[in-house]
């Protein structure tokens, strides 16, 4: 945990517009190491346009991010991976006819040693392999028995845990989820949430994007309020009941 | 599903349903993870059959034919499954392999180019080619079907503008060029250097394939792009360098292909398109990508020639071939349909 409370992920004044259309009229945000940030908001309100100035999906017209205080500025999904935010996709970015190993490595294979790898381009596939199953393990996800098992032979649940475990294996800031348990079953929602809770131990930033509102409440630590492409408020599930936070979120209270 | 997640066995029912759907389940996991697995069957069935019927199927004069046979259009369907894997498809492969044999031959034959200059910028033209083709479907974001329906017409035409349609004579080529129609013995077999050299593209691309991250990017694309781009992969970057090297492939192809036919010529392997592509499908590629791979394609190609020589050393009348190729193709798709199905 920080003691200065410097934000591990701070935004100040983010404004995104699509022609007339206004997705973000100068929001501010900050993420801290160690807690659950919800976003939550109708739809509209710019919860994903917010998420994807974060992770450089877009770029914002105006308005600054900083990373551990220092000003960056994404241009790609790219340069906020190398900042160390990674972002599970509601679509989970998973390549189904890949095995859970290769998807997790995917778009960062890494090499043999030596001339194998630098002259032949070998992948270090056992390398990759055991180092999945430590990444998978070491989340406690129990589900998957086989990282040499095909995607696309795993249930929806099992399916997120990879994509979570591939966000939680490189991400070394921030993970973003992006409506996690939006189609998954009970039980399966109850994994992926105790999954958010074990990165959060694990002294990452977590941002949690749903419209499951007994879910962010669950495991929030703070829920930002997005309304009409600004910041209707930051509340807590111990400040603010979760009617209360609807009615912040359809404008029917104020914060 | 079975036996895969941690859910405990519902009853009976489940327990019904687990063993009725255990054998299937498990024949087609094992299609899935070794998707060369039914092409080898298949060959295996053809050559055993071939053999019962002649005998002189087996023996190495007619095998060696076979292999010799089957270079060319094993070379070229490289190319068609690389870029079959990404979910796409080339119709102007045999218009690229004949444009470079021709480009190669007439240089050296009538404008007096050094052989092997004549032959660089021959494999050169089939690259640019097949680049040509990766940027119309990168940059202007064509389907490849279109881009390459269209550039195998263009193709076609320009080889016969610069030809006038006239073939160069074996007697007029440089060594150089018909060296791959060179043929040595090993033991009682005969193969040429051709062979040797499609070989060589086989055990590169198949590395490249199965232990580079390019290839394992070449498979995330054609699986499902949307996927692959998000996880940080340059999608147009993979597809335009499949493209690139499948024109490559057939540039190397077409000087095979001058040294099997001993001569150039502008009207050279007119099915190649449909021949490579039923390669690549009856090895097992799946025309929806990102499944299968050349080890099939290889098989592919020699189950369709085993059944010409195999049929015509039985007396069999030639249009049996197309016949037995045909319900080969519908089979093989319904194959790919069905591991996709039985899956879910």
């Amino acid at each position: 945990m920080t003691t200065t409370r410097i934000p591990v992920l701070a935004a100040r004044g983010l404004v995104k517009t699509f022609g007339r259309v206004v997705g973000l009229d100068g929001v501010d945000v900050d993420v801290y190491a160690g807690e659950v940030l919800a976003v939550i908001g109708d739809n509209g309100a710019g919860k994903s346009t917010l998420i994807k100035c974060l992770t450089g999906a877009l770029v914002p017209d105006a308005g600054t991010i900083t990373a551990d205080g220092a000003e960056v500025a994404f241009r790609r999904p790219q340069d906020a991976r190398d900042a160390g935010i990674e972002t599970v996709y509601q679509t989970l970015a998973v390549a189904p006819a890949l095995d859970v190993a290769s998807n997790l490595y995917l778009g960062r294979e890494e090499r043999r040693p030596g001339i194998l790898g630098s002259v032949f381009r070998m992948l270090d596939t056992p390398g990759m392999r055991s180092r999945a199953e430590k990444a998978v393990r070491d989340l406690g996800i129990d589900t998957i028995q086989n990282i040499t098992q095909p995607v696309e032979s795993l249930s929806g649940g099992q399916r997120q845990a990879v994509a979570v475990a591939r966000a939680a294996a490189f991400g070394s800031r921030i993970v973003v989820l992006d409506e996690p348990t939006a189609a998954l079953g009970v039980k399966e929602s109850n994994q992926v949430l105790a999954l958010i809770e074990r990165l959060r131990e694990n002294g990452l930033g977590v941002i949690l994007v749903s419209h499951n509102m007994p879910h962010v409440w669950q495991v929030a630590n703070r829920i930002h309020i997005q309304r009409l492409g600004r910041s209707a408020g930051v509340i807590t599930p111990s400040s603010h009941t979760m009617a209360e936070g609807v009615a912040i979120m359809t404008g029917a209270a104020a914060a | 599903m079975l036996g895969l997640t941690t859910d405990e066995p519902g009853g009976a029912a489940a327990e019904l349903e687990r063993r009725r759907r255990a054998p299937a389940q498990r024949a087609q996991h094992l299609l899935h993870s070794h998707p060369a697995l039914s092409p080898a069957i298949i060959l295996l069935l053809t050559c055993v059959a071939f053999t019962l019927l002649n005998d002189r199927f087996a023996a190495p004069a007619a095998l060696s034919l076979l292999i010799q046979q089957t270079a060319i259009v094993a070379a070229l369907a490289i190319g068609q499954t690389l870029i079959i894997l990404t979910a796409g498809i080339d119709l102007s492969v045999g218009a690229i392999a004949v444009g470079s044999s021709m480009l190669a031959a007439m240089l050296a034959a009538e404008q007096g180019v050094p052989a092997p200059i004549a032959l660089v910028i021959g494999v050169a033209a089939g690259l640019a080619a097949g680049g040509l083709n990766g940027l119309l479907v990168t940059r202007v974001g064509l389907p490849p079907f279109i881009v390459t329906l269209g550039t195998l017409s263009v193709f076609t035409a320009v080889v016969l503008i610069y030809t006038g349609g006239q073939s160069v004579p074996g007697a007029d080529l440089p060594d150089l060029l018909s060296w791959t129609g060179t043929t040595f013995p090993i033991g009682d077999f005969r193969l040429t250097y051709g062979v040797v050299i499609v070989a060589l593209m086989y055990v590169v691309v198949g590395w490249a394939l199965s232990r580079t991250a390019w290839g394992r990017h070449v498979y995330a694309v054609g699986d499902d792009s949307d996927a692959a781009r998000l996880a940080g992969i340059r999608v147009n970057r993979v597809l335009f360098s499949v493209y690139a090297v499948a024109g490559l492939i057939y540039g190397l192809a077409a000087w095979v292909l001058i040294g099997r036919a001993g001569a150039a010529s502008p009207n050279a392997i007119a099915d190649a398109n449909l021949e490579s592509i039923t390669a690549v499908v009856i090895g097992g590629t799946s025309l929806f990508g990102g499944r299968g791979g050349i080890l099939g394609t290889l098989l592919g190609a020699l189950i369709v020639q085993s059944f010409a020589v195999g049929l015509s050393l039985a007396g069999v009348d030639d249009q049996y071939r197309l016949l037995a190729v045909g319900v080969l193709v519908i089979a093989a798709v319904s194959v790919d349909q069905w591991i996709r199905r039985v899956r879910a």
